[in-house]
Parts: C-alpha cells; structure tokens; sequence
C-alpha cells in the first residue's frame, strides 16, 4: 500500500497536473500531507521504493534545466519507475519536429508519466491533449510552475506549521516568472496573504486581480513580513531594458540585511535557484541558515515531486479506488 | 435572349434606401429591371418564390485573405468563392499578401484571371507599397486610373511616418483610399493577445490598446494638412473610437470597420489557449467588445468585414505564442452579425448597411444596393433559422473557426452573383 492510501486517497483526482490554478485546498492539502511522508523515506539510508514498479516515466524538457531535471529523475527513480530523460538539444525537434508529433511519438512509447518543461505558455496543456498517459507541468513558459509552488508551501508548513494568515513576498522579477504566477495561486488558495514587489517594468498589468497586493518600494513592501520569496532576474526572457543598471537593481530591489530589518524578525527568506547572487540578493543573505531555506526548499522538491507521481499514477496502479 | 428572374414573396431590404416591404424583384440577366410590391414580369421569367425570406443586396466583404497564388494548401480561389458564396458574401475583397504580393497591374491582372471562374466576385485591393515593406510607394497613380482605388498594406503597419504622410499626400491626388494595419510595431511585436490580467494570468505576452490608438493618432494629424482619403478597416477598442468619432466630426473623410470577432468575442475566448483565437488585432477586453458595439450603433464604425484568414492546421496546432493570427470568416459574417438584430442592439438595416451598401459607397463600388440597374448580386436569408455553428459543415478547406459550436440566427439560403444562383443551402 502506498503512503498515499494512508493519507486519503479520495481528495486529487485529476489525470494531470498542469498548473496550481482549480486546485482545492484540500487536494493541496493532502499533496502536502503525502509529501511530508515522503521528506521521512528519502531521509532513510535506502530510499528506494517499490511502488511505480514497471511503469515508466519520461522527463521532457525543451528548455535547459539541472535541478528540476534532477529533482523529477530521483523523485521517480525513488519509487521505482523506469525514468528515462530527453533533452531536446540533442533530438529530433531541433530538427524541426512539432510539439505534437513530438507527443505522438512519444504517446506511442506508451509511457505512464510524462514531465514536461516548455519555453511557451500552455504548451504543456497543448501536449497533455494528445497522450493517453498522467502529464505533469515541469513549467511552461511565464505561465505555471506547480511543483515549485508546492515545494515552496512544503517548506512553508515544515517551518511555520501552517500556510493561512501568513504574510508572504514574492520579489522582484515578476513578469516573467512561472514560479510567481503558481505561488499567487497556491497562497492565495491556502489563506495566505500575498504581495508582490518589483519596479513597474517587472510587475504585469492587473497582477492585483490575482490577489495579491503590489508594492514599488522594497522596504515598505517587506514591512512584516513572515515569508520572502526572491525571485530569479530572467535576463535571457528580456528583451530590452527593464531597469537602468544591475547595481541600481540590486540597491533598490536586492534583498539584504537593511531591506531585511523590516521584515519579520524570524522571517523566512526563500529562492527558487539558481541564484544570481549580487542581483537579487546579497550572498551572506543566501548563506544565512539561521534565515535561508532555500537548501531546504531543493530537498521538499525531491518529495513533493514523488507526491506527484505518485497521486498521478493512483488509478492506474488500481490503488486507493 | 435575355434572361429574367422574379423572386416572389421575398422581404426585400434596401440599407441604401431604408426599403424594407413584402415584395417582389425581377432580375434581367446580371442586373435588377424592377422591384416593388408587384412588378410585371415577362411570362418566360424563372419564378423563385422565396416564402418570405429575406433578400439583400449580396454581401461585400472588404478584407479577405486568399492562399493564392503562393499557399494553394490553405485554400484555394475556387473555395474561396464557394465559401463566400455559402455567406452569403458576393463581392470578396482580397489582400495583397499573397506570394507574389498584389502591388501591380500585371499581378492584379493575374488574380482576374485565376478568379474568373469563380463564384463570386473578386476585387483586388492591392498594396501601398512595394512588397508590403512599408518603404516605397507602390504605382497608386496608374492602379487608381485603372479602377483599383483601394490601398492597403493589410498586415503590416507603415511605421515611417514620413513615408505614410507622402503616400497620404500622393493618394490624394487620386482620390484613392489608404487601409492601414494599426499596430505600432514595438508594443506589439512580442505580444499575442490583449495586455491586461488575463495575459497576465496565462503567461502570455500582451499587446496594448495604445498600439493601435498610437498608429491612428498619428495618421489623423497627417491626415488633416493631406486630406487623403482612409479607412480603419479593424477597430477593437474604445479609445480607437474616440479618435475615429472626433477625426469624423472635424470633417477628415475617415471612415472606420471592425471584424465579426471583435464585436462577438472578448479576450476570454483565448482560455485554454484556443489558437483560433489568435487575432491580429488580438481579441479585446469586454469593455472594448462593448464600445465597438455602440460605435457600430452610432456610426462611428461604418462597415462590418470578415477578417477572413485561412490557416493550416499546422500553422495553429502548435503553442499559442507560436501559432499564426487569422481566423476563417466567410461563412460566419452574416449569421454572427445577425446576432446584434436579435438582441436588439442593432436593427437589421443598419446591420446590412455595413454589410453592403456602406462598404460599397466607401470603396466607390457598383453594387451593395437594391435599385433598377444595379447588379443582380444578391444575398437571401432565412433570418430566424436556429443552429450551431458546425465547422464540420463548413466550405472552407481550412477549419480555423473561433465559432465552433455557437448557437446563431439567421442561415444563408440563396446567394446570388450577377443574375446566377450560386449558392443553394441544401439542408
């Protein structure tokens, strides 16, 4: 029986996940949950389970990636699956094949999972139509980034005991992060309360219907904060200047320990990785583990990953039905 | 011999004239002899009896794409008049973007002679600069003195502003009429759908209003010391309107269309990532869709056209950002436009105005009216048919329709083309 089985079966149930948008609280919830099981296994000297036995998964990603890369590969490696990774730099659609051929073929492999990472928006959503098998959204485009947004709640709920009520800022470049648009979703989903900072250049237009709250100044943005989220400045995704310089950048919107005074005194500084340290934030800011979660947030990726497949392949493995 | 035809018992509707009576029409060959509520026929006229149906002048649609010559696998002329024909549409107005581009007599000539056999009726509109770069003026003098008076670079904006104000001051001296593309190129280069929280949400680069606002802006300070002649053939947005509504009333012979999706759709039409939704100019916000439904009531914007854009499959069935902008069109102008008589924002005359008559008077055309004389081209309807709207059933080769499954009112039965049945709905 798998931890699944144990921590409610009954609440996910959808054939992919594609983004944090039209999830239920529960469902996160009990993501969470079987993630939190999860964290105690891959801290076992044998983490290997047996639970995707047989079935394979293939991670497909048509933009450069290492750590999620990674992160998905151990976490189906883990329980068993047959992982096998295609990097599109070396394949066919360099050589012109469409996203949809591309799906066919693959379709035809008859894998059980299929992770996909995609430089457009909807893509991933484009190629879960056309496969038989569980699709799971590695990111695409400026669109969503699920399994970041559940990472980074799982790191969360670890260190605060609860996701609702908190005061989270997501900061920086907003405009061409995934990884902020599933946040918003997430927190906004779990009670949480959400602002965004950034100049006007990397805040999108109407962001505050998401709910979320937009500040231009980072020192009134951090006021009493117990969570901040930094996020990585997307430089190969700007064309044309969005601020003036790097160090103007980093004096007004990097994060350190003057801009970090007003926050929560115990607040919690997060980063999706790969930092660039001396833009967003300042390098003895990253490496303060008293502050810092972003090692730990990197090991939640492991587990919430595993929670994913494992919810994903339920039906098919005929268990907790 | 010639031959005549009397359509009995028909509502016929004149947006020219406002005529709209229960009456009868007599076509003598490729023209109308007579209408009224009796008209004496020769007993050897073909007798239609149309049951109370509606006949209008048959519809003239000023902005149609065609694959030929250059993309015979998106369609080809013969289905594009057989597409046309089945929309009741009896005068197509094609773009000059085809391969080679329409810039020249000798290639408007070409495209008279591939569509001689078609259905409906095909009038070039050729381009106002050489190959569409948007840097040299095509012949205007010597195409307007051939009769082809109408210029446009379709999907390109003319961003040199220099070059726009020549061209306007050239025209002038022709009479001729400048289309443009209103989208200023860096606002909208990156961009594939309206800018605002919904593209923020998708993760979709937006395009602004002010793309198109800036362009127009800038063509109407020109416009007022070179008096050309222009029309915005696609308004999506209420601050367009302002501008074509007070560029009116300063008297510059501005005249303004929409395509059938900005007035029927707003930007939500895109959730999913529908790629038959990818419009250049995107799909608006409500407000807009809304704005340009008061600017057709109150004439702001005069004419209604299709946008009528074949793609291939491949073209569309790829991720949105990549997916080419243009929708099919033909088959869907009259019924979906019969949507604003049925909720009462529009009446059916000022509807078919900007179908026909307003179209031809702005393009000095010799149809688009019901009078003694006139060609014999005409669309007959059944206005209150119920159906969704199948793409399936469509003529179109390709099927890219942002109208799959829309309940609509209003089917096309007849069309004709100078004196000729060309179209009969079959069930």
């Amino acid at each position: 029986m798998s931890p699944a089985k144990a921590a409610n079966s009954q609440i996910f149930n959808h054939d992919h996940l594609l983004g944090i948008e039209g999830l239920k609280e529960a469902e996160i919830t009990q993501i969470l949950d079987l993630a939190d099981i999860y964290v105690e296994q891959n801290r076992q000297t044998n983490k290997k389970k047996d639970l995707l036995s047989g079935l394979t998964q293939i991670n497909l990603f048509f933009e450069n990636s290492t750590r999620t890369r990674m992160s998905f590969e151990l976490a189906g490696k883990r329980l068993g699956a047959d992982v096998i990774n295609m990097a599109t730099s070396s394949s066919s659609i360099k050589k012109g094949e469409t996203l949809i051929d591309t799906a066919s073929t693959l379709n035809a492999m008859r894998p059980d999972l299929l992770v996909v990472r995609h430089g457009s928006s909807g893509a991933v959503k484009l190629l879960s139509r056309k496969v038989d098998c569980a699709v799971l959204n590695a990111g695409d485009g400026k669109h969503e980034h699920p399994t970041q947004a559940l990472l980074d709640a799982l790191t969360i709920r670890r260190r605060r005991g609860r996701l609702a009520r908190l005061t989270v800022a997501i900061c920086g470049d907003v405009l061409h992060s995934r990884v902020a648009r599933s946040n918003i979703h997430l927190l906004n989903i779990m009670g949480a309360r959400v602002r965004v900072i950034g100049p006007p250049t990397l805040i999108p237009t109407g962001v505050e219907k998401m709910g979320v709250e937009v500040f231009h100044n980072m020192t009134e943005g951090l006021k009493d904060c117990d969570i901040i989220m930094m996020l990585r400045l997307q430089t190969e995704r700007m064309h044309g200047g969005y601020f003036p310089t790097v160090s103007e950048y980093f004096s007004l919107y990097g994060l350190d320990y003057e801009k970090l005074a007003v926050a929560h005194e115990d607040a919690l500084i997060m980063h999706p990785g790969p930092m660039n340290r001396g833009v967003e934030i300042d390098a003895a800011v990253a490496d303060d583990l008293t502050r810092s979660a972003i090692q730990e947030q990197v090991e939640m990726g492991v587990a919430v990953r595993m929670a994913c497949l494992d919810l994903l392949t339920q039906a098919k493995r005929g268990d907790g039905k | 011999m010639s031959e005549y035809t009397l359509y009995k018992n028909a509502r016929l509707l004149d947006p020219a004239s406002g005529l709209d009576i229960k009456g009868e029409l007599l076509s003598k060959d490729d023209r109308i002899a007579s209408l009224g509520e009796k008209v004496d026929a020769p007993e050897n006229a073909n007798i239609i009896d149309l049951k109370g149906k509606c006949l209008a002048p048959g519809l003239i649609d000023m902005r149609v794409f065609v694959g030929i010559p250059g993309a015979d696998y998106k369609d080809t002329i013969d289905n594009t008049g057989e597409a046309a024909a089945a929309g009741g549409v009896t005068t197509v107005c094609v773009q000059p973007n085809t391969d080679p581009i329409i810039d020249s007599i000798a290639h408007i000539e070409y495209l008279a002679i591939r569509a001689k056999n078609a259905l409906v009726h095909f009038v070039a509109m050729p381009a106002a600069t050489k190959q569409l770069e948007g840097k040299e003026m095509t012949e205007i003098g010597l195409m307007s003195n051939a009769g082809y008076n109408t210029f446009t670079d379709c999907s390109s904006t003319i961003e040199n502003a220099a070059i726009m104000n020549r061209i306007f001051k050239y025209a002038s001296a022709f009479d001729a009429l400048i289309i443009p593309h209103l989208a200023e190129h860096n606002l909208s280069k990156n961009g594939c759908m309206n800018a605002g929280d919904l593209a923020t949400r998708m993760g979709l680069t937006g395009i602004p209003t002010a793309a198109e606002t800036i362009v127009l802006e800038r063509d109407m300070r020109l416009l007022k010391s070179t008096g050309c002649r222009y029309h915005a053939s696609q308004i999506t947005c209420a601050d367009s309107i302002d501008v074509i509504k007070k560029s009116k009333e300063a008297g510059l012979k501005v005249s303004a269309g929409v395509a059938v999706p900005h007035l029927s759709l707003n930007e939500y039409a895109i959730e999913d990532y529908r790629t038959f939704t990818k419009l250049s100019p995107p799909l608006r916000s409500e407000e807009d869709r809304i704005a340009v439904i008061e600017a057709l009531k109150d004439g702001t914007i005069d004419v209604i056209v299709s946008g009528h854009d074949p793609e291939d499959p491949e073209s569309k069935r790829v991720p949105y950002e990549q997916a080419e902008a243009g929708v099919i069109g033909l088959e869907t102008l009259l019924n979906v436009s019969l949507e604003m008589h049925h909720n009462g924002s529009l009446s059916l005359l000022d509807i078919l105005s900007k179908l026909t008559s307003n179209p031809a008077k702005i393009m000095g055309l010799d149809c688009g009216v019901l009078k003694e004389g006139a060609p014999a081209d005409f669309c007959i309807f059944d206005l209150d048919s119920p159906y969704r709207i199948d793409p399936d059933k469509m003529i179109s080769i390709t099927k890219n329709t942002p109208f799959d499954g829309r309940p609509v009112q209003g089917r096309v039965i007849k069309t004709v083309v100078s004196g000729k049945s060309v179209y009969d709905y079959d069930g």
